[in-house]
């Protein structure tokens, strides 16, 4: 087996599971050899996450998170995508919108926070706005370059084939730019992701990211913090991988380079 | 000068008269097109032979209406040019074909005023027709460059335009491929008859398929001189008269002693 060919299939698990395995020993003895009676070892973890299953607290709270991405990270698909595509097709309106949102753009989502609770009040509704908040910009930035980035070719295609403009926009521009749309939505996803948690610990009194705060403040919990924590990356992650998925569709596997 | 016109016993399908075309590019004037007067007949294959870069395609985008001229006119049946018409459909240079559809979604993509049946009677009939029969549920991707390009011919035919506008269709194929490709097209234009305008800056290609090589000069580009070829298909390409006429060219745009 030379350098070039693919790693053999055991390989691609047991190398991930060795470093797992690694740093988790790494962790255990870091607990044990400085005697901390505050950071939790990992099986401590492993029972808060057992104890917090137990109650039926972290499915609440689980449900209670993905539900406030749902709607937040919904509302800016429905709303940043339309948007995106119209500012893309008319370079003319992005150039007035475009100073105001390369302002806005790279603001924290937490900055945010007061202005969402002067709003919205304390409760979900400012938990939802700032996920919006945070997912819409990267969506309206990927659709507008999305579009923007369409070939010529494909453009002139359409036009000689006599589409009218809403037709070139669903039947070319749209199909041409999905792939950079995707990965628009992906990066929004996961700053969803971040933010929620965020806003939970401010906002409302559920979700992980409430775990998270109130283990801390209810007696100092932190076996229960890190679990939560832990269980913030596992989510975290099978929510990037599941949206992955979409990126293999046929009709969008062309605009992502092939893998393996 | 020489034979601009259609030949006579061919109804005038589009005529280019009096076109220059001039580019304003950060304030520097270049100017593309200068002066171009020709007539093409109508069911006729005329190549514009020219060196890379010399406005060729140019003229094309204008006959197309991607462009439009800054002096002169073009008109396609007596109808100035203003826009893109389904008529007259362009085949890209580079792949056009678009690669979110299959084969059967590019041919399709002009059909949708069709009921679904007439669809994919012409689909089945253009698809076989550039012998692409079992790839309909194909993505480009997966296809070589000499079956994207004949999806690409197909998706234009399946139209039913009057003419076809090819900016150097087979320039990015391999040399075999390149040669049963121009077979293809013949075979294609003696069975529908549409006028074909093809760009292209190798000499054999345009003296293996057209019926008139108009020959270009460099920038701004001007016709030199309008060449009929007048050997039947199929062509014997080493016949004496191909070569009388194809060195003939290579003299005109002056590399026949720097070889």
């Amino acid at each position: 087996m030379n350098a070039l060919s693919q790693p053999a299939r055991w390989e691609r698990f047991f190398w991930p599971i060795l470093a797992t395995a690694l740093l988790l020993a790494l962790w255990y003895y870091s607990v044990r050899w400085t005697g901390t009676k505050v950071f939790p070892s990992p099986l401590e973890v492993e029972r808060g996450l057992a104890e917090l299953v137990r109650h039926h607290v972290l499915w609440w709270d689980i449900l209670d998170s993905l539900r406030r991405v749902a709607i937040g990270f919904g509302a800016a698909v429905l709303i940043g995508v339309p948007l995106g595509l119209t500012l893309g097709w008319y370079p003319a309106a992005n150039q007035v919108v475009n100073p105001v949102m390369q302002i806005l753009r790279p603001i924290s989502p937490i900055a945010w926070i007061p202005v969402a609770i002067i709003f919205f009040g304390v409760g979900d509704d400012a938990a939802i706005f700032l996920i919006f908040l945070g997912a819409f910009f990267p969506i309206v930035v990927a659709c507008i370059n999305g579009v923007a980035n369409v070939s010529s070719v494909y453009r002139r295609a359409g036009r000689n084939f006599g589409l009218t403009p809403p037709q070139l926009l669903a039947r070319v521009l749209f199909p041409a730019a999905l792939p950079q749309i995707l990965v628009g939505l992906r990066i929004a996803l996961g700053i969803a992701w971040l933010v929620v948690v965020a806003a939970e610990m401010i906002a409302v009194d559920s979700g992980l990211g409430f775990l998270v705060i109130d283990s801390r403040n209810s007696g100092k919990r932190y076996d229960l913090v890190v679990a939560a924590i832990l269980m913030i990356g596992v989510i975290g992650l099978i929510l990037d991988v599941a949206f992955r998925r979409l990126e293999k569709l046929r009709s969008v596997r062309w605009g992502f380079r092939l893998e393996s | 000068m020489q034979a601009i016109s259609a030949p006579a016993a061919l109804k005038t399908k589009l005529a280019v008269d009096h076109v220059s075309m001039v580019f304003d590019r950060d304030g520097k004037r270049t100017e593309v097109l200068s002066n171009i007067d020709l007539e093409v007949g109508d069911g006729e294959f005329v190549c514009l032979l020219g060196p890379s870069g010399c406005g060729k395609t140019t003229l094309l985008n204008a006959m197309a209406g991607f462009l439009s001229p800054t002096t002169g006119e073009i008109r396609v049946d007596g109808e100035m040019v203003r826009k893109p018409d389904p008529r007259r459909i362009f085949v890209f240079q580079e792949r056009g074909v678009f690669p979110w559809l299959t084969v059967e979604g590019n041919i399709g993509f002009g059909l949708t005023k069709l009921t679904r049946a007439e669809r994919d009677r012409r689909i089945a009939h253009y698809v076989k027709m550039v012998g692409l029969q079992g790839f309909e549920k194909t993505y480009p991707q997966e296809l070589s460059g000499g079956m994207k390009q004949r999806a690409e011919v197909a998706r234009a035919l399946a139209v039913n335009p009057d003419m076809l506008l090819l900016d150097e269709p087979f320039g990015a194929l391999d040399s075999i491929t390149r040669l049963i490709m121009r077979g293809e097209l013949l075979r294609i234009w003696e069975a529908e008859r549409k006028t074909i305008i093809f760009v292209t800056h190798d000499i054999d290609e345009a003296v293996q398929l057209a019926d008139r090589v108009v020959v270009m000069s460099a920038r701004p580009a001007t016709i030199q001189r309008i060449v009929n070829i007048d050997i039947p298909h199929p062509r014997d390409i080493s016949s004496p008269r191909y070569l009388e006429l194809r060195d003939g060219i290579f003299q005109q745009i002056g590399l026949a002693h720097k070889l």
